[in-house]
């Protein structure tokens, strides 16, 4: 499913990525908005620690995963933003799950 | 011809700790592999070296896995050097979750059974309360119904793909071959030693060695050995990977050394079926909630089956054939606890061509009605 972003006849809603505002268009899923937001990466590796962007898009490839209101590798290509929506990168290993 | 002073048939755990402890004892070594799509239980495995409550109303076999348990630590260092391949050994003990009173009580009692089995032996294991389940293991939450453990110094895990890559390495490194795609059809006795036959290429050797898993019943007939088995399916889950809140390794549940949880296993008696299915994942995440209930918010990133080579008592067969001296059937379902024995002690037997008295209750002959008549 590909949605095109700002459409004119869209909403922006509100979503706080690592403490900070960015507007997102609604429906837009949250990788595209991880995507074209400085420094344009989602997480670290659990090994080597190196950075990882959105790839697939698609729910395969797993490098899109962030923390989304508090819940752990979440596959962002796959979520829908919603307004308030709070957003972290995702380093190294995640810790087990409260 | 191609040929070799011993021809080892599967390049599995068992058949790849053989060949290794042949190598290394200057034997000239071939491991003929099969095919890709074979059944391999040596890539399914769970990946533990694993003592506490095994061998009940089998001596020979308690002692046989305490042994290779202690041969491991020595075994894992020597391996990792001569493979350049690290194998991610621990023996830090290991645990045996149990849920309710019960159960606690019933897990106390058999392994005190066992004990009582093997004479003059220390025991190896203990029973830990939650209390002291919880001191020993602070970083876990345990769910409400764990009361408790069993805990047995002598376990340990160990990265299974790497030992395995590691035993085809060190093969390698120490002059022997491993070659894959290489399905033996047919073994028979020459003038000179073993004809050993693929599809398309004939290989000889002295001394065969069949130790090829489930495929090993067709084979070892040719060489007038007829071992019962039968495969038994064992479904895993592995999780994504986690900060580490697991130190010790427990029956069905070990975070690895890359911070993944492993779930394991089923025992089904399905045949030649490796496949997964909806209901045996409910079931072991299930089993690990149970224990670990903050797991309920782990990632499972996969899901698979192996199948064990089971014997009737589920003990392992070792046997030389009379018709055909030099022609070995090896097959077990602990190819990982034992690989320490198999590379040092069975592969010393092997190169001396005599099964030593400790390894006679291995011989398959246990099975027939005559000789359990007489015991």
């Amino acid at each position: 499913m590909f949605v095109r972003p700002f459409d004119s006849q869209q909403k922006a809603v509100p979503v706080v990525i690592d403490g900070e505002t960015v507007m997102a268009a609604e429906g837009e899923m949250l990788a595209s908005v991880l995507l074209r937001t400085v420094p344009f990466y989602t997480r670290t590796t659990p090994v080597s620690e190196s950075r990882r962007a959105p790839y697939c898009l698609m729910g395969v490839c797993f490098d899109c995963l962030a923390v989304v209101d508090g819940v752990a590798s979440v596959q962002t290509c796959l979520v829908p933003v919603r307004a308030g929506m709070r957003v972290e990168r995702q380093h190294g290993r995640r810790e087990v799950p409260l | 011809m191609q040929s070799a002073e011993v021809i080892i048939v599967g390049a599995g755990m068992v058949g790849s700790a053989v060949a290794y402890g042949l190598a290394r004892a200057g034997r000239r070594v071939l491991v003929l592999d099969g095919g890709d799509g074979d059944f391999r239980a040596a890539r399914a495995n769970f990946g533990l070296v694993w003592v506490q409550g095994k061998g009940a109303d089998m001596p020979a076999y308690q002692v046989l896995t305490r042994d290779s348990s202690d041969l491991w630590p020595q075994f894992a260092g020597e391996l990792a050097e001569v493979a350049g391949v690290p194998v991610d050994y621990e023996r830090k003990g290991g645990l045996a979750f149990c849920l309710g009173d019960r159960d606690f009580e019933a897990r106390g009692l058999a392994l005190h059974r066992l004990h009582n089995q093997l004479s003059a032996a220390e025991q190896d294991c203990e029973m830990l309360d939650r209390v002291a389940l919880e001191k020993r293991l602070p970083r876990v939450e345990f769910g409400n119904n764990v009361s408790g453990a069993s805990y047995c110094w002598r376990d340990g895990q160990v990265n299974p793909l790497r030992l395995l890559q590691a035993m085809h390495a060190g093969i390698e490194r120490l002059g022997g071959r491993v070659l894959a795609a290489c399905e033996v059809s047919q073994i028979e006795r020459g003038e000179q030693g073993f004809r050993v036959a693929t599809a398309n290429q004939v290989f000889g050797a002295d001394k065969v060695v069949i130790a090829a898993g489930v495929a090993t019943k067709g084979l070892a007939l040719q060489v007038g050995l007829d071992v019962p088995l039968r495969p038994q399916r064992g479904q895993v889950l592995v999780t994504e990977r986690m900060a580490p809140f697991l130190p010790l390794p427990a029956s069905g549940l070990r975070q690895t050394a890359e911070g993944t949880v492993m779930i394991g296993a089923t025992k089904e008696e399905v045949g030649l079926d490796a496949g997964t299915t909806m209901s045996s994942a409910a079931y072991l995440a299930d089993k690990a909630l149970q224990v670990v209930p903050r797991l309920a918010g782990a990632r499972l990133v996969r899901q698979w089956s192996g199948l064990r080579v089971m014997t009737p008592d589920s003990f392992p067969v070792y046997a030389q054939s009379q018709s055909h001296p030099g022609a070995f059937a090896l097959l077990c379902h602990s190819g990982v606890t034992l690989a320490a024995c198999h590379a040092e002690r069975l592969a010393e037997a092997i190169d001396r061509g005599v099964l030593p008295a400790n390894l006679e209750p291995f011989h398959h002959q246990r099975f027939s009605r005559d000789v359990r008549q007489a015991i």
